[in-house]
């Protein structure tokens, strides 16, 4: 009986520092000029992705979205019209649900499904299954995109921000900050705003 | 000794008004004043709303960024009226900035004001490039809320968390001493 309690609070032990760690992590995150680690989440049509699954492509932008944040939303259409944009150009869309679907219902994997047909993304849309990818990267709210270019080192973060200046009103933007930077990239020129910040509906764990 | 009193009555009259107007003259105009069933919201974008978050005096601040439609921020707002409510006689004032959609602040936002009954002075911050202005607030702030700055004069501190009634009330008592 002894050694089971023993057990128990060594594992309790265990799982407390394994969570500290988890939100150090999370408040690091990458930097512009890391190279982030692949991973491979489960995507709508229930197979799994991986960035090494896309030979042919250049690089990556990499959105953390949901489908319940109103932020996220007004985003979609400018989501899928990245996606079309640079798929072709080597730079696909890749999109990541961070969110806990127990603790917010609506970022349910079924209704991640849903969103996806109706909104018709032409893009992977993957469940961060038990929040283990997100805080590696050090995203912190829906929608945060982080570009990523192959290099010979690995996929090295370019861009961590937002997609543009102005979430309400699409005609109203001014600066499209994720284009110019993928633009750039494509030129082989510096990215000149590598990054910026916009409010998000903070990522449900 | 009625005399007295009447003065009194009246100079406390002049005195209020007086600074009342000097309160409308550090302040702002409105981008626009949303109303409906007796609830009134100013909007303003970053400009208009900065004065409020450098007020140089003896009151502690207790700003709050929310949304009605953000669930970590409805569920902690009950703390922050509470603290608005207790602490209204020992120099704490609570400011709730929403940053609802402006196109949703007489659907949304005015009914929820209404509906939650809240006490605390709410204004809504109608500022789209938020790029421009979160680093104003804090140079930590990630940009998601809910988010919450306290301070007094030149003493401040900014969190990226969900606040409990204690903790809120703990953080404000630092402010105090």
């Amino acid at each position: 009986m002894k050694t089971i309690k023993i057990f128990a609070f060594v594992l309790l032990a265990g799982l407390a520092s394994a969570f500290t760690y988890k939100n150090m992590d999370a408040a690091a995150g990458y930097k512009v000029g890391d190279i982030a680690t692949d991973f491979s989440l489960k995507n709508i049509d229930n197979k799994k992705v991986s960035l090494k699954d896309f030979k042919d492509a250049k690089g990556f932008i990499v959105i953390f979205t949901c489908n319940h944040c109103p932020y996220a939303q007004a985003y979609e259409d400018r989501i899928v019209a990245l996606d079309k944009k640079y798929k072709k150009l080597g730079y696909p869309v890749i999109a990541i649900n961070p969110n806990n679907p127990e603790k917010q219902k609506d970022d349910s994997f079924d209704l991640m499904k849903v969103k996806a047909k109706e909104k018709g993304f032409t893009f992977p849309y993957l469940l961060d299954e038990g929040q283990k990818i997100y805080p590696q990267y050090g995203a912190t709210k829906t929608p945060h995109v982080y570009i990523l270019q192959k290099t010979a080192k690995g996929n090295q973060v370019k861009y961590i921000g937002a997609i543009d200046d102005n979430y309400g009103d699409e005609k109203a933007v001014k600066e499209k900050y994720v284009e110019k930077a993928v633009d750039a990239l494509l030129k082989n020129k510096e990215v000149v705003v590598k990054e910026t910040k916009a409010i998000g509906c903070s990522i449900k764990a | 000794m009625k005399k007295i009193i009447a003065i009194g009555i009246v100079f406390l009259l002049v005195s209020c008004k007086s600074e009342e107007k000097k309160e409308a003259i550090s302040n702002p105009k409105p981008l626009k004043t949303y109303s409906k069933d007796g609830i009134s919201i100013d909007s303003y974008n970053f400009l208009g709303l900065e004065p409020y978050l450098k007020k140089d005096n003896d009151t502690t601040y207790v700003v709050n960024f929310w949304a009605t439609w953000c669930v970590p921020c409805v569920e902690e707002l009950p703390n922050f009226e509470k603290l608005n409510a207790e602490y209204k006689d020992k120099k704490v004032k609570v400011l709730l900035v929403s940053i609802d959609f402006p196109k949703m602040a007489e659907t949304k936002l005015l009914p929820f004001v209404k509906e939650h009954n809240l006490k605390s002075e709410v204004l809504l911050l109608n500022d789209p490039d938020a790029n421009t202005w979160i680093n104003k607030v804090d140079s930590t702030w990630s940009g998601a809320i809910p988010a919450t700055i306290i301070y007094k004069g030149d003493k401040r501190r900014f969190y990226e968390k969900s606040f409990s009634f204690e903790e809120l009330e703990n953080e404000v008592k630092q402010f105090q001493n």
